[in-house]
């Protein structure tokens, strides 16, 4: 064992080091520069219509990915379909299936559900199964 | 209630003699998962127009079964309304509801002397949604479950694509997607999700269309042939049906209770 | 402990980049079976398990077995094992990784893997199965591992891993148990309802495993210094002829069961596997030949002449352990699903990118043995050449 403290190799370790550090950072300076600005969404003129959703817009932005799993339990598993609001009004709870479920008054899935997916980078499998309403362009 | 209690000693007996004492452990666990935190707002229910029932049960009249057409129509029905795909490769078949001759729908029970109208007739099978399902046991997800009404149904979301309920079912009764099923739809219906690559499927005694106080779409298109109801209304007509005439039922030794009934 | 792993002959790093390019290959095939599904494998609605599932069963025999070392070295004292037990628990991790990757090559949605865990459900058999492998990979992992860096120490092992020791032996009983009751709990699957499985797949894990690791042995004699030792060869070639033995006679209780009924539901997937049924028999040669290669291996084994010659004990060990193979590996999966419960004989044929994804997680396996047996023979040799 030598006893000096060094380090043996040193340019190739340096060397080695270089290359680490950039193949780590490597999605920092591959998207330098392209950030762009947060989408807004926009709202079919059905839901603007309805002017409510099942919940306060804000709490929906948070949490519409844990209503959707936890609805998708009570439904399939609970046998129990109909979501009703405290003032009344009824909801199909279905994702996509029926003028009363999520889609049928969403009913723009480019622009309501992907802008905002493909800008967080988020790849829901919803529409690997469910079937989106056709868009009329 | 014999057979119940029976079921529930074997059950709480297993457990124990497997000694590991995750009792309340496996408890929380066998309610499905941690529990959930609830929507801030409003309510869930069945709706008032959901047909309920304590144990659902189909009865197949195989003489009124007897035309091809009706058969058929069945079949299409179903096959038509939950998105089944048509593949061409045999291996890779999806199918719910389908016909079979007797002897593989009742192996071991045909013989060299049946009438040639038995015989060649065509019997409907399906998910049997038995009283005691092998598939639900095996399901290392609870993926696939059984309902308070008796419904043996398939969570689409949670099924990992192990295939162990395949192995586990008895009547061959389970389909599973070795590929993705979409581009073998041929007339894709919105109402109803298609199912991705990777997950089993099969009959769902169309739990969605219960829901809506509507009958399952094969016993619509049966012109009478199917008959559906609860098991428990000593009223319902598969009761009265039950009551005046002899019934079969697939691999009854086996202890998995069918509630799918031939009257041949 | 592990740099020991990096410096090798030239031979040992061509084979390292053997096996990474079989792994490279099946990788690419794998995500191949990602993209499409697993409808490019040969499996089907009626045989809905195949050769991963098949693999994956044989392969936990292979593991368990390392409990025919690890019994008789620590609870008995058994001294000639001494230089070997920690090659048998590291057959043991690596065909436990096999294992695992087969399940996971298996599933149809891997990335939901986890829901076994989030939605644990003590009444599947799956479930027990994920608890005892894992449990058992890490049992061998902190045995083995231990064992060995104490050995490159020149001390003994500390005495905190003696609890694991112990119960690693009832523990390997368990993970062929549980495979087994996979199986033979299906009713309406008459080849695997039989109350025999279990004990008949420890069986022929008894003999498969111990196989494998004479031919190891003998294998290392000739690319190393180190020597497992005659007497440590020796008594695993009798657990062998036992383990094999006892296989062989599960078996014929099966057959007997069968035939003597006749019940056909248990009958006909004999009658599939043997001799063909409605003129369908992909099999049948292959069965004939595992019992060919088990029947020659135990006449050779019982013979002590034979069995005492090492050349001619690696040539019986290479028959029982593909006698074996063809019997779990291709018979037991496949044979339960022809015919199917309708009574229809669909068969089941492997593809080519389902044998590469085999092939592939052996070589992860034999890559995994590789590297720990380099690290274990390189302390071994230096523990030699210190004393």
């Amino acid at each position: 064992m030598p006893n000096k403290k060094q380090i043996y190799d040193r340019d190739k370790v340096a060397i080695g080091l270089a290359i680490f550090v950039a193949l780590i950072s490597f999605p920092f300076w591959f998207n330098m520069g392209k950030a762009s600005p947060a989408p807004e969404i926009k709202l079919s003129d059905k839901a603007k219509a309805a002017k409510q959703c099942i919940a306060p817009t804000a709490y929906m932005r948070a949490e519409h990915m844990a209503i959707l799993d936890l609805w998708r339990d009570t439904v399939v598993r609970d046998a129990k379909r109909v979501y009703s609001t405290n003032d009344g009004l009824t909801f199909n709870m279905s994702l996509s299936t029926g003028e009363n479920s999520c889609m049928g008054c969403h009913v723009t899935k480019a622009d309501f559900c992907d802008k905002c997916h493909n800008y967080a980078s988020v790849r829901p499998y919803c529409w690997d199964c469910h079937i989106a309403p056709k868009e009329n362009k | 209630m014999m057979e119940n209690s029976r079921r529930r000693f074997i059950k709480i007996a297993g457990i124990t003699a497997a000694g590991f004492g995750l009792k309340p452990v496996t408890d929380v666990l066998a309610s499905g998962g941690a529990p959930k935190k609830a929507s801030p707002i409003g309510d869930t229910s069945a709706g008032n127009k959901a047909l309920t029932a304590k144990r659902w049960a189909m009865i197949i009249d195989v003489k009124k079964m007897a035309h091809e057409e009706t058969i058929h129509q069945c079949v299409e029905a179903c096959h038509k309304l939950h998105n089944i795909p048509k593949l061409d490769n045999k291996r890779h078949e999806i199918k719910w509801i389908w016909e079979e001759e007797f002897k593989h729908a009742f192996p071991g029970q045909h013989h060299e002397h049946m009438s040639e109208e038995i015989q060649h007739a065509p019997f409907l099978v399906l998910c049997n949604h038995c009283e005691n399902p092998p598939c639900v046991r095996a399901c290392p997800t609870k993926a696939t479950f059984q309902r308070e009404d008796g419904i043996v149904l398939m969570d689409f979301h949670r099924c990992i694509g192990c295939r162990f309920c395949m192995a586990a079912c008895p009547y061959g009764s389970r389909s599973f997607n070795f590929r993705d099923p979409r581009p073998f739809i041929e007339e894709v219906q919105e109402k109803f999700p298609t199912r991705m690559k990777g997950v089993v499927e099969k009959c769902n005694f169309c739990a969605e269309r219960l829901a809506e106080g509507k009958q399952p779409a094969c016993v619509e298109a049966s012109n009478g042939a199917l008959i559906f109801g609860d098991l428990n209304d000593e009223n319902s007509d598969v009761r009265k049906v039950l009551k005046s005439n002899y019934v079969i039922r697939r691999k009854p030794g086996l202890g998995t209770g069918p509630q799918v009934y031939y009257m041949v | 402990m592990l740099e020991r792993a990096l410096n090798g002959s030239k031979n040992y790093w061509i084979w390292i980049a053997a096996l990474m390019s079989v792994i490279g290959v099946a990788v690419v095939c794998y995500l191949y079976q990602l993209w499409f599904g697993l409808g490019m494998t040969g499996m089907s609605r009626d045989v809905s398990w195949g050769f991963y599932i098949a693999q994956f069963t044989f392969l936990v025999g292979v593991a368990a077995s390392a409990v025919m070392l690890v019994l008789p070295y620590y609870l008995h004292h058994y001294k000639a094992f001494g230089k070997i037990t920690v090659l048998g628990e590291f057959v043991a991790i690596a065909a436990v990784t096999m294992c695992l990757l087969f399940i996971i090559a298996d599933m149809g949605q891997p990335q939901r893997l986890l829901n076994v865990i989030f939605y644990a459900t003590p009444h599947s058999m799956l479930f027990w199965d994920m608890i005892v492998l894992n449990g058992y990979l890490f049992l061998n992992v902190i045995v083995g591992w231990n064992a060995l860096s104490a050995e490159s120490k020149g001390v003994p092992p500390p005495k905190w891993i003696k609890p694991f020791i112990y119960i690693s032996v009832p523990w390997a009983v368990s993970i062929h148990t549980v495979t087994a009751f996979l199986y033979c709990g299906l009713p309406g699957r008459g080849f695997w309802l039989t109350a025999v499985l279990a004990p008949r797949f420890l069986a022929s894990a008894f003999a498969a495993g111990p196989a494998l690791l004479i031919l190891l042995c003998l294998l290392l004699r000739k690319l190393t210094k180190f020597d497992a030792g005659t007497e440590a060869i020796q008594t695993l070639s009798k657990i062998v002829t036992y383990g094999i033995i006892i296989n062989v006679f599960f078996f014929f209780c099966e057959v007997f069961v069968a035939c003597y009924s006749q019940i056909p539901e248990h009958l006909d997937h004999l009658q599939y596997l043997f001799f063909g049924l409605h003129g369908k028999g992909a099999l049948v040669p292959f069965m004939w030949l595992s019992m060919i290669l088990m029947f020659t291996g135990i006449v050779m084994l019982l013979i002590p002449k034979i069995r005492t010659n090492e050349s001619t004990l690696a040539v019986a060990c290479v028959a029982i352990f593909i006698g074996t193979w063809i019997d779990k590996g291709l018979g037991m999966i496949s044979g339960g699903f022809v015919p199917s419960p309708l009574h229809h004989v669909n068969e089941y044929i492997p593809t080519l990118p389902e044998i590469m994804i085999t092939l592939g997680i052996y070589s992860v396996g034999m890559l995994v043995l590789t590297v720990l047996y380099k690290i274990a023979i390189s302390v071994k040799e230096e523990a030699a050449g210190i004393s």
